[in-house]
Parts: structure tokens; sequence; C-alpha cells
């Protein structure tokens, strides 16, 4: 990491932004584990540098589509705990009201137009988002989130197509983290990923997933241009998730050695690298650091607690929000 | 006779008739080493091979249509469709092409594949994966759609379907994947448009599918207790449909309900229950009751989920009202 110290406290909540991601997982995983979540769930754990790298450059008017490993991007965007833990289970106070769980969430009020439990199923929205924006002369930019597995949708195409013809305000944000469910990325992606956008002409860049203020400054710089009207642009970001596909893909080995696990936890934890940065560069202390932590992790055992004792929503609920008046 | 799980009756079924017909072959999103999210296909591959039995991209649309063009030239392709839910995905390969190849080619061209995929809510899996689309496909002229109930189906179906030289689409329950039933070691196929009559009653008929020939024996149990006699039949596949099996039992009970968990409206209860009113109007004694799933995307919470599919109890308390004569005034 090369860059001076300029902004503390953008580091600072940068950093508080990841760890509330990786708490908020850790929590999720807990719910999951101990039988009280209904369903399973794709932790982020590990890909936090990518989501709060990006979201970071956005404002609350920019708009992202996030994918099936949703949470990550929901915090990043600015969501609560308590809302989106009583959406987890199935709680009226949720952000979707019980009605999306995990797989669906979304946060209006941010700018999150919404998970999606269907692989590449967002980059129509994301870019029909970008198309609205410069139809009505805003400028406001869209960024679409999906896997490297995502990447074999032919919608992705079809889309790119397009945002290039016509110069939308979109940033496609290739998360690959090496494994689509229980496969190799190489075994089912040919050639490389940056080309097949380039091949469009739309500029592309290949930045580490796991070093937040890499990510952030590209995406600076890349939103700038797009609110001149200079987009699209793509972006692969090398990541690695640390859970199973889902919560419940627990014996893996069979697709994913342990020694693999271990060395990107060890060596490229993205909150260990930047925490070590923050403190090198004298903008936080190990004591200062720690008092975040202890803050955030109350905050989410609150939070958990709160949608524990929530409310289901009332079963007249059911065939509401079918048609919009 | 022994017992097997419905994912073990499919992988048996698909390992005979792949070692019967070396033109048969797999593909789909983790089928090969991992077998399926599911687990239904584990040790295939090691049985057949890389070449036989082979893991897709995630591109449905993609991977349907080599299974059609694979098909028109001379393999049998089994697609794996993970959920249910990405037949949306692929309906321009299923129905535009596969389809329509047989008939539009005068009969020169037929396209012998296999789409395996999944049905069922109450997984808590919300409204992108659980939904029941078999109406969608049934709707479709050519297309053969079977509704495996238990192992015992699962299995002979699958063989059949293999063999048949038109596509068709299988609907397993998601929930009935460890469900264990009576299946036979010797070879056995289950031949299409053939109903089956799981249980004998004078009074009322409960035409029931795939997750829901379950509900409907429980709802019949229960009705046997109260001096209702119920008869159920799963009609197996809806595509072909055996018409004359239903129609001589509503025509002996002269009262019927159909369940299916699709949805309710335009869906695959409308369909059998307008055949039995053109067929058997001058039997009924009540109109023909629809028990499909709500018509509402499935809902995450369990509050809600639950409320959105037919139950025993929903079922039995239809077949009360319908025997007492109280629905047929009904507004
Ligand atoms: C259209 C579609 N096909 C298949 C699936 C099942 N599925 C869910 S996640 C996933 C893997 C996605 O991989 P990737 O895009 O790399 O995202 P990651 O899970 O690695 O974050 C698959 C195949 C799906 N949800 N939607
Ligand atoms: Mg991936």
């Amino acid at each position: 990491m090369a860059k001076a110290k300029t902004n503390t406290e953008d580091y600072l909540r940068m950093y508080r932004q990841m760890v509330r991601i990786r708490t908020f997982e850790d929590n999720a995983n807990q719910l999951y584990l101990s039988a009280k979540m209904p369903g399973l769930t794709h932790m982020y754990s590990g890909e936090e540098a990518v989501a709060v790298g990006i979201c970071e450059a956005l404002t609350d008017d920019d708009r992202i589509t996030s994918t099936h490993r949703g949470h990550g991007h929901c915090v990043a965007k600015g969501a609560e705990f308590k809302q989106m833990f009583c959406e987890l289970l199935g709680k009226e106070e949720g952000y979707c009201r019980g009605k999306g769980g995990s797989m669906h969430i979304a946060d209006q009020s941010h700018g999150n137009l919404g998970a999606n439990a269907i692989v590449g199923g967002s980059m129509g929205i994301a870019t029909g988002s970008a198309l609205r924006s410069k139809l009505q002369g805003a400028d406001d930019v869209t960024v679409c989130f999906f896997g490297d597995g995502a990447t074999a949708q032919g919608l992705l195409y079809e889309v790119m197509n397009m945002a290039a013809l016509w110069n939308l305000p979109v940033i496609y944000a290739c998360e690959n983290n090496g494994y689509s469910e229980y496969t190799k990325t190489e075994e089912i992606a040919a050639g490389s990923i940056t080309a097949r956008a380039e091949a469009f002409g739309i500029e592309a860049f290949k930045v580490d997933g796991q070093d937040v203020l890499a990510v952030n400054e590209l995406t600076q710089k890349l939103v700038a241009r797009c609110r001149k009207g200079e987009g699209p642009f793509f972006i692969e970001l090398e990541t690695y998730r640390y859970h199973g596909h889902h919560v419940g893909d627990i014996n893996r080995e069979y697709y994913r050695s342990k020694d693999e696990e271990k060395d990107w936890k060890e060596n490229r934890d993205p909150i260990v690298r930047f925490r070590g940065w923050l403190v090198e560069q004298g903008i936080a202390s190990e004591d200062e650091i720690e008092a975040m932590n202890t803050e955030i992790e109350t905050d989410a055992t609150e939070a958990v607690a709160y949608a524990e004792a929530a409310n289901y929503p009332d079963v007249s609920e059911v065939d509401m929000h079918v048609y919009a008046d | 006779m022994r017992e097997i799980t419905l994912s073990q009756a499919v992988n048996e079924a698909i390992a005979e008739e792949m070692r019967r017909d070396e033109t048969v072959f797999l593909l789909g999103e983790d089928v090969a080493e991992a077998g399926t999210p599911f687990k239904v296909l584990s040790g295939l591959v090691e049985e057949f091979g890389t070449a036989r039995v082979i893991d897709t991209p995630i591109a449905e649309p993609g991977f349907v249509g080599l299974a059609v063009g694979a098909a028109m030239t001379g393999a049998r392709p089994i697609v794996d469709l993970m959920f249910g839910d990405f037949l949306y995905l692929v309906m321009d390969q299923l129905c535009n092409q596969a389809a329509k190849q047989h008939y539009m080619s005068g009969g020169k061209l037929s396209v012998p594949m296999v789409l395996r995929t999944n049905l069922g809510a109450t997984r808590r899996s919300a409204a992108q994966h659980s939904q029941s689309l078999q109406a969608l496909v049934a709707h479709i002229p050519g297309l053969k759609v079977a509704m495996p109930s238990s192992a015992y189906e699962a299995k002979g179906l699958m063989k059949t379907a293999i063999r048949d030289n038109n596509p068709v689409v299988i609907f397993e329950d998601k929930l009935m994947y460890q469900d264990k039933a009576p299946v036979p070691e010797e070879e056995f196929l289950i031949p299409f448009g053939e109903a089956n009559v799981k249980r004998e009653g004078k009074d009322i008929s409960l035409i029931a599918t795939s997750s829901m020939v379950q509900v409907a024996e429980k709802a019949a149990e229960m009705l046997g207790q109260e001096g209702i006699g119920a008869e159920v039949i799963d009609p197996r596949t809806i595509v072909p449909l055996d018409e004359k099996t239903l129609i001589e039992s509503v025509k002996k009970t002269s009262r019927a309900i159909v369940i299916d968990e699709g949805h309710q409206s335009y869906g695959v209860t409308s369909e059998i229950a307008s055949r039995l009113n053109e067929k058997a109007f001058y039997h009924l004694d009540a109109p023909v009751l629809r028990m499909g799933a709500m018509d509402v995307p499935v809902p995450f919470s369990p509050a809600l989920e639950d409320i959105t599919v037919p139950t025993p109890e929903g079922v039995a308390e239809n077949a009360r009202k319908l025997c007492s004569g109280e629905m047929i005034h009904a507004a």
C-alpha cells in the first residue's frame, strides 16, 4: 500500500466498514450454525475491500446492484445491522419486510437496488439504471457487482454492447474470487476476463481486490469519468471468499485445499493489511482500532438480539405487494 | 423390497441408461465432481468420466442449446438445470427450438433430450429458488412433462424419459431428495401417460402431482378417520395425461380436488379441472376444486411462505365441504 496519509476520516471509515461486514457475516454464520436462520446464505468474508473500496467512492445517489453474496455490498452502501438481521430472519422490520431474505436484500435509501438470486440477473438492471441516469441528465453512476462465474451469462455481453454504444455511466465490477460454486474459475472461463469488456471498446482494469486503497483510488477515478460521460468501465477485482460457497458448504477439500485458504487468510487479508497500514502511518493506534472493533461487535450482538425478538410479518401481508398501486 | 432415496433412484436410473446406451451423456453446472448441490449425481463422473459427465459454465441458455443440437444429431443428452426457476433463462432453447423441431421438419428431425430440474417451496429459498413451473412447459406442444412423486416414480420415469424420442422435462421435488421408498432391484420402467391410483375411495378424488401427492395422502388419511373415502391419484406425467383413469375415478366418486404446487391461476390444476368438467360433467355432484400455490411470488419469511402452499389440513377441509354439499352453491 503506497498511498500517503491524506484523509484520516475516510481511511477510518473504510476500516470500520470492512470490519462491520466481517462482523455481520460472523454473526450471520453463527445464526445458521445454531439453526436460527431460515434457509442458507452466502458469506462475503474475505472480499470486504472490494465492496468497501468501491462503495466509498459512491454517494447515496449512486446505485449499485448486488448478488447472492450480497451482505457486503449492502453494508458498504450504508445499510443498518438491525434491518439487515431482521431481513435475514424473515421479520417484518427487515429491509424487505421479510419477503426477500438474504438473497434479495435491498436498501433503497442508500441506492442499493438489491441482491439477486439469479447469477447475472442484475446486469440488465444496472445498465438500465445507467440508461435512466443518462436520459434524465442526472450525474449518478451505477455499479454492477457480479462474480467471475457470472461472466458466463450471455446477458453480460448484450448489455455491455449497449452500454458501450451509448456511453452509459455504469461500472461492471467483476469480483473474481477464483470459484463459482464448487468449480475453479479457470475450468469454466476461457480466455481473459478483462478482454471480454475490451472487445466492446470498454476500458477494463484489473486490481488487487484485497487492497482497499487501490480499489478505492481506481473507483474514484472511474466514477468521476463516468459522471463526465466517459463510461462504461469494467473492473476485475482479484479476491477470495473465506467460507464455502454457502454457509452449508463445510467439507470442501475436494475442490479447494485448506492450504490455499490459509494462505489467503494469513497473507492477504484485507482487514489485517489495512489495519497494519493505518497503525504504521500513525492514522490510528492499536488501542483505537481495538475499541472500534469492540464497538462494532457490540452493535452486531445487539442487532441480532433485536432481530431474534422481532415479530414476523402478519400473515395478511402475504398477498400485499404483488402489484404496485 | 429394499428402500432407497429419491436422489439415489435418479442416480441409478441415469447410471443404468448410461451403461446401456453410450450416446447418453450429462451436462450442467457442478454435475461432475460436486455431483450437483443436492448431491444427486455423486459418483457418476467416477464411472463415466468427464467426457460424459460435463461441468458447464453458468450459461443455461447456452448449454440447453448445446443439448438440443447434440440431440438432433444423434446423442441423448440429459441436461441438469439446478433450479426449476432457471427455466425462464432457457425458454427459447426449450420451447422455440427443442419443442418444435420434430413438427417443423415434418417429422424428420427429433430431439431426444431430458431436462431434469426441480420444483417446490418451503425451503426458505425465496422467490427465485422456490417456484414450481411445470405449467409453463406443459403449455408448449412438443414437450413431455414428468412429475415423480417418490423414489419409485423418479427411477422409472427417468429411464423412460431417457429412451423417449422427444424433449422431456422432469421436475423433482427438492424436499424429497432424501425421502426413501421401496424400489425394486430389477430393472423397470414406468410408461408415460399412466396415472397411479395410490389409494382407493368412493367419495372424492384427490388428484395430486409430485410434492402434493404426500399432501393428498395425508388428507385422505384424515378423511378416512371421519368416514370419507378419498381416492388419491397421481398422474405421474402431466403431458401426456392419463385422462381415462382420472375420469373413471371421478365418475365413481362424483367429486374432485386437483392439487399441484404451481401457481393456481392458469395452472396445471386449471387444466385438469377443465378436462374433468368437459368430460365428466354429468357425473359430478360438485364443482371440481383447484388447489395450487397462492398467486404470489414465494415469500422468504417462514411465517408467510408456509401459507402459500396447499396443506393436508386445507385439502381435508375442502374435501369435507364438497362432500357435505356446502360448496355446491358457493358464490
Ligand atoms: C442463473 C443461475 N444459475 C445458477 C445459479 C446457482 N448458483 C448460485 S451462485 C453460483 C456461483 C456463482 O459464482 P460467481 O458468479 O463466481 O459468484 P460467487 O458465488 O463466487 O460470489 C451458482 C452457479 C443461480 N443462482 N442462477
Ligand atoms: Mg466466484
